[in-house]
């Protein structure tokens, strides 16, 4: 007879309220892991997307995802010139936030390098990938746009064509895959009195030169739109991707770009390493060390809960002793339902963390892996718990029972 | 005991044997003794009263015959067997107390998780009974004690008289020498209280098990083969009901 099975099916109401109650905590903790690899996932799914083999940056710059990097657009000329390149991209990444029919949309722009790149590597689920150079755009799902919508972004109005899935940026925002042209206007997009004032500011500027006096030739330029000013640089691009031929060395080629004085190179993995290390190793660490403490209050709690139930169970444990009861039997008792509760949690926690955790903001990503390691801390949890238990169930007088 | 007993059971053979049974609790000036050489001889088959005020040291008895609370100084021996000496044990007291001893209580009895079927089948399965036959045995005695119609009911839907009768069929599970009765019949009222005396007598009779049962109820004394008395630890034979004595 298993009178662990026996207790249970006795209090079930309690047994399954508790198991509820252990199973919610033991989803926070497996919510906790998943939140921390899709943290991870999030941030290095772009880099892993563009399968770039080198990452082009500023000078002394650790890269887009780390800090501002700006790098001239024709860069893209000048690498593919190096031997080894078979293709140079132009990558803009920008995150925007605007309010849209009372709601606070938010997205990451990545800007697709028109023509070399349509975005035809994105996975979609609706739509196509982009058909010309301006105004189109594919959204994630998670962005909540339909195909066929249109997106006012400064002065211009964008056409959703696409709609992928799982794009998501570093920041754990969804991306928008615009050509790198729009992804440029949206970013740089300056209202009209912005750009009256700033012209005004450029034409008080050129009075105050005697040049301009002699030549007012000049004074007509700076009443020119900025695009039109030989002077003013062209729009940068945040860095320049670079594919190599196969079988090109990508340490000679990187070589190769390292001695250009104005900027710096990073292989994807390097890029990879410096994006988890960087801006997400604080979140990194801080998911971590919270998983770790929930499930040191777990341990607790299952302990306390473990402990409890077998207090409500003394007076049986003293008469199971005075009737003959080995200790093998009352350890099997305790042990057995600690076992029991810990699984039925684990099993409550994995159920309902699979209808919940797609409706949380950011990915919450659950391996095989990552549950054999969370049943594993169950069972060691279990065990663990239920020692208070099994000492008080060992300590406790069969002349208890007569009492 | 002799006296009380008819001569021809006098032969018969001794089930428990406690001889100067001596308990103390603490020590210096918080001494207490709660038992003072006891001795009890009692012969298979025979149902043995022990009676006294609160406090006077009977569960203290039944508790160090029972191998439950050992003596401070004295002897027990079951089945001819010696088991204790003073503190000492020269066997295993819990396995002991599974193949030859059965305990009856006031109240709480059973345990609660366990349905009167099973209540009994567990002390049956603890002694290495499989289960299959753990079951028969256990039905088969509830038949025995008039009980079988609520074998699947839980403790708590049993009146206080069948869940005695279960408590007995439970401490007969494994054909125990002696079986420990403390007030068993404290929580029932008058008629079921003698119900369950009769059944100790009946079992006693029919199963050749000695019972000791701790009792304030004077009013059934009359089923007892022999009744002792407790007061201040010390323990005396008292003449038995006249009835009994008669027969």
């Amino acid at each position: 007879m298993n009178l662990a099975i026996k207790d249970i099916a006795y209090n079930l109401g309690r047994f399954v309220l508790t198991a509820v109650g252990i199973g919610m905590l033991l989803m926070v903790v497996m919510g906790m892991g998943g939140i921390y690899r899709g943290v991870v996932e999030d941030a290095t799914l772009l880099i892993d997307r563009l399968d770039a083999d080198l990452w082009v940056v500023q000078r002394g710059t650790r890269g887009p995802f780390a800090e501002i990097s700006r790098v001239p657009a024709k860069l893209t000329d000048r690498v593919l010139a190096v031997p080894g390149v078979r293709q140079s991209r132009e990558f803009v990444y920008h995150t925007i936030q605007r309010e849209r029919q009372e709601r606070v949309l938010r997205m990451a722009v990545l800007g697709l390098s028109w023509p070399t790149d349509k975005g035809d590597w994105i996975p979609l689920v609706a739509g196509r990938s982009l058909g010309q150079a301006r105004f189109e755009v594919i959204a994630d799902q998670t962005l909540k746009l339909a195909v066929g919508q249109q997106i006012p972004l400064g002065n211009d109005v964008y056409q959703v064509v696409g709609i992928s899935r799982g794009m998501i940026g570093s920041g754990g925002d969804g991306l928008a895959f615009f050509s790198s042209a729009d992804a440029l206007a949206v970013q740089l997009d300056v209202p009209g009195e912005a750009i009256r004032l700033e012209r005004e500011a450029r034409e008080s500027r050129a009075r105050q030169f005697d040049a301009a006096v002699q030549q007012p030739s000049l004074l007509e330029n700076a009443r020119r739109q900025s695009h039109e000013l030989p002077a003013t640089a062209r729009p940068t691009v945040n860095a320049v991707l670079v594919n190599l031929d196969h079988p090109a060395d990508a340490a000679t080629v990187a070589s190769i770009i390292r001695g250009w004085s104005d900027v710096t190179v990073y292989t994807a993995e390097e890029q990879r390493n410096l994006l988890l290390q960087g801006s997400v190793e604080k979140v990194r660490s801080q998911i971590g060390l919270f998983r770790v403490l929930l499930t040191i209050i777990a341990t607790i709690i299952m302990a306390l809960i473990l402990y409890t139930l077998t207090l409500d169970k003394l007076h049986s444990i003293a008469l199971l002793k005075l009737i003959g009861a080995p200790n093998y039997v009352l350890l099997g008792l305790i042990l057995q339902q600690a076992l029991i509760l810990g699984a039925s949690g684990f099993a409550i926690a994995f159920l309902v963390g699979q209808q919940i955790f797609p409706n949380f903001p950011r990915r919450v990503i659950i391996t095989p892996e990552d549950l054999v390691q969370l049943a594993v801390i169950v069972f060691v949890i279990s065990i663990a718990s239920s020692a208070l238990g099994v000492w008080k169930a060992m300590t406790v007088a069969p002349n208890e029972a007569l009492a | 005991m002799s006296g009380v007993m008819p001569a021809a059971t006098e032969t018969e053979s001794i089930a428990i044997k406690a001889e100067r049974l001596t308990k103390v609790y603490g020590s210096g000036n918080t001494e207490v003794v709660a038992m003072q050489d006891a001795s009890m001889t009692v012969k298979s088959g025979e149902v043995v009263a022990l009676l006294g005020p609160s406090g006077s040291g009977k569960s203290t008895f039944l508790t160090a015959v029972g191998l439950i609370n050992p003596p401070t100084s004295g002897k027990i021996s079951i089945a001819g067997q010696l088991i204790v000496d003073g503190p000492i044990a020269f066997t295993d007291l819990r396995a002991f107390r599974r193949r030859h001893l059965g305990f009856v209580f006031q109240k709480s009895n059973l345990i609660p998780f366990l349905k009167a079927v099973e209540n009994v089948q567990i002390a049956c399965e603890l002694n290495g009974m499989g289960t299959r036959q753990a079951r028969l045995r256990a039905l088969e005695l509830l038949d025995y004690l008039g009980t079988k119609d609520r074998a699947q009911s839980y403790p708590s839907m049993l009146s206080g008289g069948q869940q005695q009768r279960v408590a007995v069929a439970r401490a007969l599970a494994n054909r125990p020498s002696v079986i420990l009765a403390d007030e068993p019949t404290a929580a029932l009222d008058s008629f079921r209280g003698r119900q369950v005396m009769e059944l100790f007598s009946r079992v006693a009779r029919e199963h050749g098990t000695s019972v000791i049962v701790v009792t304030h109820d004077h009013r059934s004394l009359d089923v007892f083969d022999t009744l002792y008395e407790m007061e201040d630890g010390k323990l005396s034979e008292r003449t038995a009901h006249p009835e009994k004595s008669r027969g």
